[in-house]
């Protein structure tokens, strides 16, 4: 009855080759934008978006940056939290050295610093692969979180080595600092998911993502069919740093606002996006969403259950929520290994036929 | 899932009841590596407003509400806890700990919440002429370190020149804080200072006190938290590092923090700021909310350092909202009021000895230009036998002509940073 490609005819190629090519996802899609876009900034109130929204989209930027490198290039990175502080710590310099700038300058120049390390952090991928480089970029994380707290200038000698975020406006309005309004952040944010995802899922159909996806599934194979390794390797580290780089500089900028390098940016933030992709699913934008949505909700959801609602002791409730996230995780990993993204596709194949499946 | 999620929170908004009562959110954190320290203070924060509920039937008639969230110390979780409890009519914030709080001085400030970091967080804030909002008495860090650095001079006949002083520190802005105040105090009094920084959670420190070992310094000052602290005393007794030559801060010298060591942590030392031993409120919290069964914990904090010191807090806290009351005329204050209450707050020893706690603190008055109170603290030793702490001194006042030029240094680059103006004389 949903999703049901019959009557739905393209009369071009473009048509055929659209991103939703069934008619009722595509109106689902513009549905979710216009309630993004023209309800959410309306009624959205503080606790919303700091706590539950702006994560959301923040992580979610960084979920995709990681998936276009691990599940769409199948180079392995443990290295999310380091690149994510580069793009903290360049926003943070441009924001005090250049008070002028704009913060969207602000945000896509942090991308490409981080996209440069990234780079530099890619090269032994065409050496090493698997575990090896896994261990590679583990080696990136510390190194990054150990300059950071080590060397002054990037915390211009604050006496605590924090970095904060002063207030910096677009058009006039706040968007960073503490007297951004909560719908100005949302929006912001929002804005760069939508660029990104759009930008990401084109990528990834075209023929660098086709390219990223050969040498993910067989290298030798891509390179004998005139794949350069080097160029696709390496552009999807630079691809992937600039998103996690984005996300990072977000994180710092809209959403924190002040940034301790080690507990913000830590290796518990890598495993969390990694987390976030392998249950969201490999190698898909969609995924991405869903595993942010995961990682990010379903733990402030548990504590007001448990603690509002249930009337839990604070204590006890922590406890619980890591039992079951982690059982979910568990859950959801043995029943569909592919992800969220995989159990979505299966749900929308099981719609098309329903209420007459056969 | 999203509408489960609304479903959750209006119904987490529906079952707080009106604006009724005065009500003093606890960021707590009784999970993670560093709930040792996290849960005795809360219990001590906690059980205090119930005894006055129970007691006094609220302060000045209006009933105490405490909502209690989890951050585990973690900065996010505290973010989310301040958005999700500020809009029950919070009155005062106390995160006790030192990421969170340099979080929350802006959007507090911009919320106009005032915040209380008893003994932590951002040390310049207690230039009140900057950070409006921020209180920090009754001392902060740079007190701590030169507080530390005083007794020491004692203990030398007045010299410390060419001593080496190792600073063993958390990796985070907590222990950071201290080391502006320590390098300008070594080169004023002619010691060398060694820093070696250990990351979150503190459990590995071997290359440190291999180190140490290794340049046997002196004197081993320690800015530790959690179970960093625990694992330096254990450390200091495995190299045989003379004990009463270690030296903890006030963050660093809890009951949890030397027994896993045993009888090798005898000598230990650490400040305090505040004092040890029985109190008469502590059979108030016995009576009436222990054996009610209604203290926040299972009761055994009672009376430990941390205890203590968070009950301290909630006093401070609940004798700012009776001077915001009496300042204001009305009983059920807002947080605007309770920020003027903490600016107008006189402590005397007269008013400790009312409320059962005397002598627990020193005696200090708030004004707009100084939120950081006296900044003086006590030296106490660990004493294995007995299994207690001893006090060794009176109240040690630190060195107000290095400490203050570095607040009103700092301050003055963060109001330049974020253009703000004089908070007290506005022009």
């Amino acid at each position: 009855m949903f999703y049901r490609e019959a009557g739905d005819f393209k009369t071009t190629y473009a048509e055929d080759n659209q991103t939703f090519p069934i008619a009722f996802d595509r109106y689902r899609y513009y549905a979710v934008l216009l309630i993004g876009v023209g309800v959410v900034p309306f009624v959205i109130n503080d606790y919303w978006a700091s706590a539950i929204l702006i994560p959301f989209l923040i992580y979610a930027i960084a979920a995709m940056g990681l998936n276009i490198l691990t599940g769409y290039c199948g180079q392995v990175s443990l290295g999310t939290g380091g690149f994510m502080a580069v793009g903290a710590y360049t926003s943070y310099k441009l924001m005090t050295a250049f008070p002028w700038l704009d913060m969207i300058s602000i945000t896509l120049l942090s991308g490409f610093m981080t996209a440069m390390v990234g780079l530099a952090f890619g090269l032994p991928s065409l050496r090493i692969k698997g575990f090896y480089l896994a261990v590679a970029t583990l080696a990136a994380q510390f190194f990054l979180i150990w300059m950071f707290n080590k060397v002054p200038w990037f915390f211009n000698y604050s006496a605590s080595g924090q970095i904060s975020a002063p207030e910096r406006s677009l058009f006039g309005i706040a968007v960073t600092g503490p007297n951004a309004e909560a719908w100005v952040k949302y929006l912001f944010c929002f804005g760069f998911v939508f660029v990104l995802a759009w930008i990401a899922r084109n990528l990834t159909r075209g023929s660098i993502g086709r390219q990223w996806m050969a040498i993910r599934d067989m290298d030798i194979a891509a390179e004998i069919i005139g794949v350069n390794p080097l160029k696709a390797k390496l552009t999807a580290f630079a691809v992937s740093s600039f998103y996690v780089g984005i996300a990072g500089a977000l994180l710092f900028t809209v959403y924190l606002g002040a940034v301790e390098v080690g507990s913000a940016y830590g290796i518990v933030k890598s495993f969390l996006v990694l987390f976030m992709i392998i249950i969201g699913g490999l190698g898909s934008i969609f995924g991405s969403f869903a595993g942010a949505a995961f990682m990010v909700l379903l733990p402030v959801l548990l504590r007001n259950i448990l603690t509002g609602v249930m009337g839990w002791d604070t204590a006890l409730a922590t406890h619980f929520e890591f039992v079951i996230v982690g059982a979910l995780i568990m859950f959801f990993l043995i029943v569909e290994p592919h992800g969220l993204a995989r159990l979505w596709a299966l749900l929308k194949d099981k719609l098309r036929l329903w209420p007459f499946p056969h | 899932m999203k509408r489960l999620l609304t479903v959750a929170t209006a119904s987490l908004m529906a079952a707080s009841p009106a604006l009724a009562d005065l009500v003093f959110p606890d960021l707590s954190y009784r999970t993670g590596a560093y709930a040792a320290g996290g849960i005795p203070f809360s219990d001590g924060y906690q059980d205090y407003f119930t005894l006055l509920n129970q007691r006094d039937g609220g302060i000045g008639g209006v009933m105490t509400r405490v909502i209690e969230c989890e951050t585990a110390y973690d900065t996010e979780r505290g973010v989310e806890c301040y958005e999700s409890t500020k809009g029950e009519g919070a009155l005062v914030y106390q995160p006790l700990s030192t990421g969170i709080t340099y979080q929350l001085i802006p959007r507090a400030t911009a919320d106009g919440i005032p915040l209380h970091t008893m003994g932590y967080g951002r040390t310049s804030a207690a230039n009140g002429d900057v950070f409006s909002h921020v209180f920090n008495y009754p001392a902060n860090y740079w007190d701590a370190a030169s507080v530390i650095i005083n007794y020491l001079l004692e203990e030398n006949d007045g010299s410390l020149e060419g001593r080496d002083i190792t600073l063993l520190y958390h990796n985070s802005a907590y222990g950071r804080e201290p080391i502006r105040t320590l390098e300008t105090l070594a080169e004023m009094h002619g010691f060398n200072l060694e820093q070696l920084a250990v990351d979150h959670p503190g459990q590995e420190q071997g290359n440190q006190w291999l180190q140490i070992r290794r340049s046997q310094p002196d004197y081993v000052i320690m800015w530790g938290w959690g179970v960093m602290n625990q694992v330096a005393v254990q450390e200091a007794a495995n190299i045989r590092f003379p004990m009463e030559n270690f030296i903890g801060n006030w963050w660093a010298g809890a009951e949890h923090d030397v027994t896993p060591a045993g009888m090798d942590a005898n000598g230990y030392r650490a400040l305090n700021m505040n004092v040890l031993g029985d109190l008469p409120v502590f059979d108030e919290i016995q009576t009436l909310v222990i054996d009610a069964g209604l203290a926040a914990g299972d009761g055994s904090n009672l009376g430990s350092v941390l205890y203590t010191r968070g009950m301290y807090a909630a006093m401070l806290a609940a004798e700012a909202a009776r001077t915001a009351q009496e300042i204001h005329g009305v009983a059920q204050i807002d947080a605007a009021m309770m920020r003027d209450g903490m600016e107008a707050l006189n402590m005397t020893n007269a008013r400790m000895d009312a409320l059962g706690m005397p002598g627990i603190g020193p005696e200090f008055a708030v004004s707009c230009e100084d939120h950081g109170g006296t900044g003086m603290a006590r030296m106490q030793q660990w004493n294995a036998e007995a299994a207690e702490w001893v006090t060794l001194t009176d109240f040690i006042a630190p060195d107000d002509s290095v400490t203050t030029p570095l607040i009103m240094e700092d301050s003055a680059q963060y109001a330049a940073e974020n253009n703000i103006g004089s908070q007290c004389n506005p022009s």
